[in-house]
């Protein structure tokens, strides 16, 4: 019988060959439950065209009084839908992780002799992949808006759409690793993720918000993503759109959400290598 | 006699000094979670080769006892050993000499057979052409090559424990830990997958060490470990723990045990004692005793067995309760 030195021990076998494992595994079974991909891409569209309708009459961009063209609710909102897939993509995809811990497949990557990384690398770039693939085909009904995007801001856009995806599947990992069950997960998704793109600008604009919540608006992470999202779709565009003004410049929006990932990661594997 | 002698010179070169010749060992091993001591004190070595039960009830500390081998729990006091390493200090190596088949299958059902068996090499840092060949290999060898490319979901209980198996031996473990492997599988199953592990050892000498609560799988391993209460409460071969027990068990029926029981005990001057609606007694030459009891208390009895003590005997024998009471209640004692 062949000893156990079959096994190689490189950085390339024991980091990334388990990370592309896992990150092609994420992608294999989300495209095997079809209930997950209508699930994650609908209920987004859903509440967009539900919200951009109903409030289409009442609601008008502030800073359009400053002469900039009117902009109507369902392309206010269209930015905001975007982060909005990606975090219900990314997020869901994560909760995964909870039930796969106690008694799933998990149980034998976590016993097996690789670096906790590949695991935090493979579901995040897993469930991130997922997050800007649904997010893409969102960007198709971009032009129903009245939007126009050129090559360059549908590149720019991919751009930022990844970062934000990788971010939020890292916190998404972070808040999923240490739980014991999914209600608490739904819980967390309930009390802290809603209400963080709720106040992001995904909804309202900051400079019309009570001077507390722009408060809690400028520490949201989640508002540079919404910020930076918005500057992409218009990248190239007129300068004087409306729901430009007012919000953190594109070279910050890239800033803080990378730099959050890189964070997010950090604490992702220091939580994964604990236990 | 030449021949004999040749053969020891060829074999001798292939044994390296530092092989072990146990398996695992596990010495004065203890674990407490807060105030509760889950292992204690629990020193066991199990051979090379050895296909060795971990028995006792729910809560006795068998999982506490797997993960610390699985290098999944640090151990509080105690060291233990798999394969000559340090659980703790040699992690890493300990996870490349051991295959884990765990109590909840850790197979992805919306992944195929094959594609399970893939994912569980490129996490041992196997690729290409010799993962494919192993797979292959091992599918063949567990009967599983014409479900190859059905999802795991799609397979029964007992079909699913098999790939859970044949997975875990992609990287050629020296050693199978399996934590309570007949969860969910009907008896045919069970009795299968012991006699699949019987195969492994004949021909790899893999060492399994398996947690179970099940007396009839305790039964088909060479050793067996009762752990009660997070202490080691026996450890021998089936055969020989049997033996501890005084020869026969004659179970006596009745309405009301307990005063039967003192009368048996005063008349005969054997130990009886009334448990579970009968009268136990543990002797030799319990079918000349049935006679005498008949004869003695025919009213009261309602009927006689006479058995060889089963390993729940053993148990009940060694801890002073029965086995399928819970931990909570041996405590009250």
């Amino acid at each position: 019988m062949e000893a156990s030195t079959a096994i190689p021990t490189s950085n390339a076998a024991l980091l990334w060959l388990p990370t592309s494992s896992l990150w092609r595994r994420e992608i294999v079974r989300f495209l095997r439950q079809r209930s997950r991909i209508v699930g994650a891409l609908a209920t987004p569209i859903v509440f967009w065209a539900l919200i951009g309708s109903g409030f289409g009459r009442s609601f008008r961009v502030a800073g359009s009084a400053a002469g900039a063209p009117d902009m109507n609710y369902l392309e206010y909102s269209y930015a905001g839908t975007l982060a909005l897939i990606a975090l219900f993509t990314a997020v869901f995809s994560m909760i995964s992780v909870i039930d796969d811990r106690k008694e799933g497949f998990m149980q034998a990557v976590i016993a097996a002799p690789i670096s906790r990384l590949a695991i935090v690398l493979g579901k995040v770039f897993g469930c991130s992949t997922l997050a800007l693939g649904q997010c893409l085909i969102f960007l198709i009904l971009a032009p129903l808006t009245g939007m126009h995007l050129s090559a360059g801001s549908v590149i720019l856009t991919t751009f930022m759409l990844a970062i934000v995806s990788v971010e939020l599947s890292a916190l998404g990992f972070l808040i999923a690793w240490p739980m014991d069950s999914t209600q608490g997960f739904h819980a967390i998704m309930n009390l802290f993720l809603i209400p963080m793109w709720l106040l992001s600008g995904a909804f309202f604009p900051a400079s019309g918000a009570a001077g507390w919540l722009r408060v809690v608006m400028f520490v949201n992470p989640m508002t540079y993503a919404v910020a930076g999202i918005r500057h992409a779709l218009y990248w190239g565009a007129d300068p004087g759109n409306s729901s430009l003004l007012g919000i953190p410049s594109l070279g910050i929006c890239v800033a803080v959400t990378i730099g959050l990932t890189l964070i997010l990661s950090g604490l992702s594997a220091a939580a994964a290598n604990r236990n | 006699m030449v021949m004999t002698a040749a053969d020891d010179s060829t074999a001798a070169p292939k044994r390296s000094p530092s092989m072990p010749s146990n398996a695992v060992e596990v010495d004065h091993l203890s674990h407490v979670y807060g105030d509760r001591t889950a292992v204690d004190d629990v020193s066991i070595s199990v051979g090379a080769g050895e296909i060795f039960g971990l028995l006792g009830p729910n809560g006795g500390g068998k999982t506490t006892l797997f993960r610390i081998l699985a290098t999944l729990l640090t151990p509080t006091r105690g060291s233990a050993r798999v394969i000559g390493s340090d659980v703790v200090s040699g992690r890493a190596v300990v996870r490349r000499s051991l295959g884990i088949i765990f109590q909840y299958p850790s197979l992805d059902g919306k992944l195929t057979v094959r594609e399970n068996m893939i994912h569980q090499g490129q996490i041992y840092g196997l690729s290409g052409a010799t993962l494919a060949k192993r797979s292959d290999e091992l599918l063949d060898f567990f009967e599983l090559s014409d479900r190859r490319d059905d999802r795991a979901e799609k397979l029964s209980g007992g079909l699913q424990r098999r790939v859970e198996i044949a997975k875990s031996l992609l990287h050629r473990p020296r050693c199978l830990l399996l934590d309570e492997p007949s969860t969910g599988l009907d008896p045919a199953a069970r009795i299968s997958l012991m006699s699949l592990l019987h195969d492994l050892r004949e021909r790899d000498g893999v060492t399994c060490l398996l947690t179970t609560h099940l007396m009839d799988e305790a039964d088909r391993c060479d050793r067996i470990a009762f752990l009660d209460l997070g202490r080691l409460a026996a450890c021998d071969s089936p055969a020989a723990l049997k033996s501890q027990v005084g020869g026969d068990l004659v179970s006596i029926a009745a309405k009301e045990t307990e005063p039967l029981a003192r009368r048996i005990s005063q008349q005969f001057g054997v130990e009886a004692q009334a448990r579970d609606g009968a009268v136990r007694i543990e002797l030799r030459n319990g079918h000349e005793f049935v006679p005498k009891v008949m004869a003695s208390f025919a009213n009261e009895v309602e009927s006689v067995t006479v058995s060889k003590p089963t390993l729940e005997d053993v148990f009940l024998h060694v801890t002073g309760h029965g086995f399928s009471e819970t931990a909570a209640d041996g405590k009250e004692k």
